[in-house]
């Protein structure tokens, strides 16, 4: 299980980065947008955690445009602004996501996601490798 | 006082009372002032001009009347007078040219005469025939006269050089009053004998007294030097001088205004007999005569005296009503306008809020990675030696902090975003019932009764659920916490109207100072301090409200209780759904 996070706040992201990677995750981060397509078109990720709101590419432009090239990614929005319905209409247009969490983000709820739609997504496959 | 408060417009002492913002921007009693003066101006002074003028015309036309009517009377007087005279003047005229001398001096004959003329015409008491040096040579009359010598009397002195005369009423011999006329006849021989008759006044006194009849006044003659010749009734005594200035000569009849001896006001109508010595007067007291005019004086000033109330009762009650509907509305937008200034005030704190919330949350979050990584290497290993433990503790306080201000933030962060909204239809009864279960708990154990009471009539509406349950948890959370175990809390839920639904949350809490009660909606403001509260429950409740295009405001009294009262549009949430899209291109990223 391989997972991209994408945040413009560095500091955040790669300390969110190293964290999942203590907690036996393959967890690779990216500052914009820009990083986070040219890491995706490298390397294959099961989920993606983006922020919401960055600058020149924003979350929801970057969820459609990996959308489009890596259909079987799934998403996680996480933002630091706005309230829960907010949050649900940002989602509804960017095509909806699998979930989202509000900033500061607590690890483990991260990490119950994460595995939760990896499951879902490929379920004895994650299980098979995690073995 | 108690029961001029009745009457007491509302603005009378709040107007000047009112403290503060909430001083009314006009002076209501100054407005209320002009407003009855004007108005009694506009509608008295026509009425006033009208009756006064009225009065004019009715006086005058009054007094012309009685003017008309004296001058009537007393050129009828004048002409009966004036041809009495003539008429007995002409009778011995013809007499002395019918004939001569000789055949007059003759004491049958003239008795004879004046049996005649007093068959014909009256009015005489005697006749004597008089020679030229003033002798009354025949006399036929009650009296004993004949011989008598009248040349010196003013009478022959005057009829010798005139060739007629008629007398003043004089008492002469006799000691009678008593008019004479007396014609003069020249003889052939150039000397020349007079014939004098003695006119009866008892006939003018009838004359006159006809006319005090009628209810004139006094009526009667005087001589050219203002000496009373008939009886009068006020005026004096016959051969007295009368009290009264002559009026000067005139050809006709006059009537004039003047005031008497004793400064009443009379009417005085008089005329000159022709070719006699006599005024005719006619004198009335005009008060007297006034007298029927002064009844319908009286009528009209009743009339007056009673319109005039009445217009000024209409006008105070106009006046008050018009300036207690302007006071009100004026009172009712100085309401607005603090209310609008406080919603504009409470929306920038909310955009400051939220814009601070925000700008902290992702520094909050770096801190929380950081400090979630100290604890996760702190934890995987024996990393931080002796002081480990200790240390773990610092982390896991640094996450505590985290998670309050999180807190904090998604609250302030709730507040600052207008419509997100997900519109649905709500029953509120079911809203309210689920708020209700979650407080469920606490209400059984600390004894808090829960009435609930909606109108059974009360329709499904468009609104937000979560917002509405978010209001309603908050609204009910803070009398939870403002009553005493064992309190009472009311939830209502009515139309006032078919556009809106009035809810309020009553508690018997322990209530909110006065002094506290206009910042209660404002963010940070809180008074429950020692139990934790972060002054952002009623704040957050306040943009919610406003959200839902509703209105929230409370009432309380400290030691008493508080009351919410909420307002929500029945149909002002439809088409929300619409805007949504292009709302959220700008609000979300």
């Amino acid at each position: 299980m391989r997972i991209l996070l994408v945040d413009d706040e560095e500091e955040l992201v790669s300390t969110l980065a190293e964290r999942l990677t203590l907690r036996g995750i393959d967890a690779d981060w990216a500052a914009s947008g820009e990083e986070a397509l040219a890491l995706a078109a490298q390397y294959k990720y099961d989920v993606a955690v983006i922020d919401l709101k960055m600058p020149r590419i924003s979350g929801i432009d970057l969820k459609k445009q990996l959308a489009v090239d890596h259909p079987r990614l799934q998403f996680i929005f996480m933002s630091g602004h706005g309230s829960a319905s907010t949050f649900r209409s940002g989602v509804d247009e960017a095509g909806g996501v699998d979930y989202f969490l509000f900033k500061p983000v607590d690890i483990n709820q991260l990490l119950s996601r994460v595995k939760e739609l990896v499951e879902r997504a490929s379920g004895p496959e994650w299980q098979t490798t995690n073995r | 006082m108690s029961k001029l408060s009745v009457i007491r417009p509302v603005f009378w002492d709040q107007g000047a009372a009112g403290a503060g913002n909430d001083r009314p921007h006009f002076d209501f009693r100054r407005i209320w002032k002009r407003a009855v003066v004007l108005m009694l101006c506009v509608a008295l002074m026509p009425l006033l001009a009208l009756a006064w003028f009225d009065y004019r015309v009715t006086q005058q036309y009054s007094e012309n009347e009685i003017a008309l009517q004296v001058d009537r009377l007393v050129s009828n007087a004048k002409r009966t007078v004036a041809f009495f005279l003539e008429e007995r003047q002409a009778a011995l005229e013809f007499i002395v040219n019918e004939y001569s001398f000789a055949e007059l001096d003759d004491d049958r004959r003239l008795a004879g005469i004046l049996d005649n003329l007093g068959a014909s015409i009256g009015g005489f008491t005697d006749l004597g025939l008089f020679t030229a040096d003033g002798r009354q040579i025949r006399y036929i009359g009650p009296y004993a006269l004949k011989d008598q010598d009248y040349r010196d009397e003013a009478w022959f002195r005057e009829v010798v050089s005139a060739g007629s005369h008629i007398s003043d009423v004089y008492l002469g011999f006799r000691g009678e009053p008593h008019i004479v006329i007396a014609v003069k006849r020249e003889k052939k021989d150039g000397s020349f004998f007079v014939l004098r008759a003695t006119l009866n006044t008892a006939w003018f006194n009838e004359q006159l007294a006809h006319i005090k009849e009628r209810g004139v006044g006094d009526s009667f003659l005087v001589n050219h030097d203002g000496v009373i010749q008939t009886p009068t009734l006020a005026h004096g005594e016959v051969l007295d001088p009368l009290p009264l200035a002559i009026p000067p000569y005139a050809e006709d009849t006059r009537v004039y205004t003047t005031t008497d001896g004793a400064g009443r006001e009379i009417v005085m109508g008089y005329a000159y007999i022709p070719g006699a010595p006599f005024v005719l007067l006619t004198i009335g007291d005009k008060g007297e005569l006034l007298r029927p005019w002064l009844g319908t004086r009286l009528v009209v000033v009743v009339f007056l005296v009673v319109a005039s109330l009445l217009i000024i009762l209409v006008v105070l009650g106009v006046a008050t009503n018009l300036v207690n509907d302007i006071y009100r509305a004026d009172l009712e937008r100085a309401m607005a306008l603090r209310e609008a200034a406080k919603a504009s005030k409470l929306a920038s704190l909310g955009r400051l809020a939220a814009g601070v919330a925000h700008e902290i949350n992702n520094p909050l979050a770096i801190i929380n990675e950081k400090a979630g990584l100290l604890s996760d290497l702190l934890g995987a290993g024996e990393n931080g030696g002796a002081n480990r433990e200790k240390l773990l503790g610092l982390v896991a306080s640094i996450h505590r902090a985290v998670e309050r201000c999180a807190g904090i933030t998604r609250r302030l962060l709730g507040f600052a975003r207008p419509g997100d909204i997900k519109v649905e239809m709500v029953e509120l009864s079911e809203v309210i019932r689920e708020v209700m279960e979650f407080h469920g708990k606490e209400a059984e154990h600390r004894d808090i009764r829960v009435n609930l009471e909606l109108d059974s009539e009360l329709p499904a509406f468009p609104s937000d659920r979560n917002k509405l349950q978010q209001i309603f948890l908050n609204l009910v959370g803070n009398a939870f916490a403002a009553m005493n175990d064992g309190g009472h809390l009311y939830i209502t839920g009515s139309l006032p109207d078919e556009n809106y639904l009035l809810i309020t949350v009553t508690d018997d809490g322990c209530g909110i100072a006065e002094e506290d009660l206009k910042k209660v909606f404002e963010p940070f403001f809180s008074t429950k301090t020692r139990i934790g509260g972060t002054g952002l429950g009623l704040f957050v409740t306040y943009g919610l409200v406003r959200e839902l295009r509703g209105q929230i405001r409370v009432e309380s009294s400290q030691g008493v209780g508080t009351r919410f009262f909420i307002t929500l549009p029945l149909q002002g949430l439809e088409g929300e759904e619409e805007n949504k899209g292009n709302e959220h291109a700008h609000s979300v990223g």
